[in-house]
């Protein structure tokens, strides 16, 4: 009973009420970090590292504010976790791998305002999940988040073959393609709430 | 996020403080250098809550809050912020004003609340808040700052606007709740759905690149290769 629950977590987080394509979090990441394959994949490895560390304080400051009477300040705090960690994520991979901090640029410091990360905090607040639960709801999350940014970059690096209407170039067809991505999602809607 | 270069008109005529100028700041926002239209920031709330007129409305009402308090405050603090923790200064300004615009949409009404749900203290990190207080609040006095922040956040409420709009006419065949068409009317259901906020955003863009294209070619100067390039 308790490992099919978490086991339906997993996947209501991941595919069937995906992040991304469902909940319209993380978009900036989607249309910007979505060009190139490895780029997005290693994009999505970050994300989940920052998912896991950022839901489990979540977690516990959501625990410490019920405790002192001051829910009003769980944005604030729950936003400078996640500034934190970010920040951390950063010096590791500037120290470890200096391409991966060159090709994610400016998309690293802005994994602060990916919405996914804060939403994710949130949902996990606002669903009264636990901590056990919390974690495979982050896990999920992060996982359907490099799914669709995988999927994307793999479309989008096979119309750059394609040839164009000039009016479509840029941002709008990415967003004609997240569309019908967005679409095929909707296939998993059935299998649960 | 990199600054973006002042309006042209700012730069032509120089005004040193005279009011032409903050008008520009106001206009800029508006059309020139509309966040979601031109910019393309702030995609998530733009996406999420345009699926009717009336959350869209709210949702563009209370950005426009946070950004022009926001870009008040920060341009007032400019001078004392230390430049090393300015992005995380300015991130705690938002996510104050964020705060304070949810409880105040909690006591107005609590069915708008319920429906934009998480997307109200998502306001914290939309691109474009940030954007404006790093790229222009933290260089510019407060009355330009204002005028700025009133621009992007009018500008950004229009844009909602235009999906919510579309978005609510298609999906539920009504405009604010008032039922539009006879009994007849199937409605588009996809337009409700997520995947239309894709559709609806790239028609709109679409649309605008079309015409920015049919703008271009009618200039004389530019011959037709130039611009298919």
């Amino acid at each position: 009973m308790k490992t099919e629950s978490l086991w339906f977590i997993f996947l209501n987080a991941s595919l069937i009420n995906n992040f991304v394509l469902a909940y319209f979090l993380g978009i900036c990441p989607f249309l910007g970090v979505s060009g190139k394959l490895s780029t997005a994949f290693r994009m999505g490895m970050a994300v989940i590292f920052v998912m896991l560390i950022s839901s489990m304080a979540a977690y516990g400051i959501h625990a410490f504010l019920i405790w002192v009477d001051a829910p009003f300040l769980q944005l604030i705090s729950y936003i400078v976790v996640i500034a934190s960690t970010v920040q951390l994520v950063e010096m590791f991979i500037k120290r470890f791998s200096p391409s991966l901090f060159k090709a994610l640029g400016i998309f690293l410091p802005l994994i602060t305002t990916n919405c996914a990360i804060l939403g994710l905090a949130l949902f996990q607040t606002n669903k009264g999940y636990n901590f056990i639960e919390s974690f495979v709801f982050a896990l999920g999350a992060g996982i359907g988040f490099t799914l669709a940014l995988v999927l994307m970059a793999g479309l989008r690096e096979k119309l750059d073959f394609a040839e164009i209407p000039l009016i479509a170039k840029g941002v709008a067809l990415t967003l004609l393609v997240g569309g019908i991505l967005s679409l095929t999602f909707m296939g998993f809607a059935g299998l649960g709430g | 996020m990199e600054s973006k270069p002042k309006g042209k008109l700012a730069g032509f005529f120089h005004f040193p403080q005279g009011d032409g100028l903050s008008t520009d700041e106001f206009i800029k926002g508006l059309w020139r250098e509309n966040p979601v239209l031109v910019q393309v920031l702030g995609m998530c709330p733009t996406l999420a809550v345009t699926n009717s007129a009336i959350n869209a409305m709210a949702m563009g009402l209370a950005t426009l809050f946070v950004l022009v308090m926001s870009n008040i405050l920060v341009s007032s603090l400019r001078n004392v912020i230390p430049k090393q923790v300015r992005i995380a200064t300015y991130i705690l300004i938002i996510a104050t004003f964020v705060t304070v615009a949810d409880y105040v949409i909690q006591a107005i009404s609590l069915d708008v609340h319920k429906a934009l749900g998480a997307f109200i203290p998502l306001i914290v990190v939309n691109c474009i808040i940030l954007g404006r207080a790093e790229a222009f609040a933290s260089k510019n006095g407060v009355w330009a700052s204002f005028m700025d922040g009133l621009g992007m956040g009018v500008g950004f409420t229009f844009a909602l606007l235009l999906l919510g709009f579309i978005r609510e006419i298609l999906g539920s065949g009504s405009l604010f709740g008032i039922s539009l068409f006879a009994d007849s009317f199937q409605d588009w259901v996809i337009m409700i759905l997520p995947s239309g906020g894709f559709f609806a955003l790239a028609g709109w863009l679409l649309l605008f690149n079309g015409l920015k294209l049919r703008k271009k070619q009618a200039q004389p100067e530019q011959t037709r290769e130039e611009v298919l390039i």
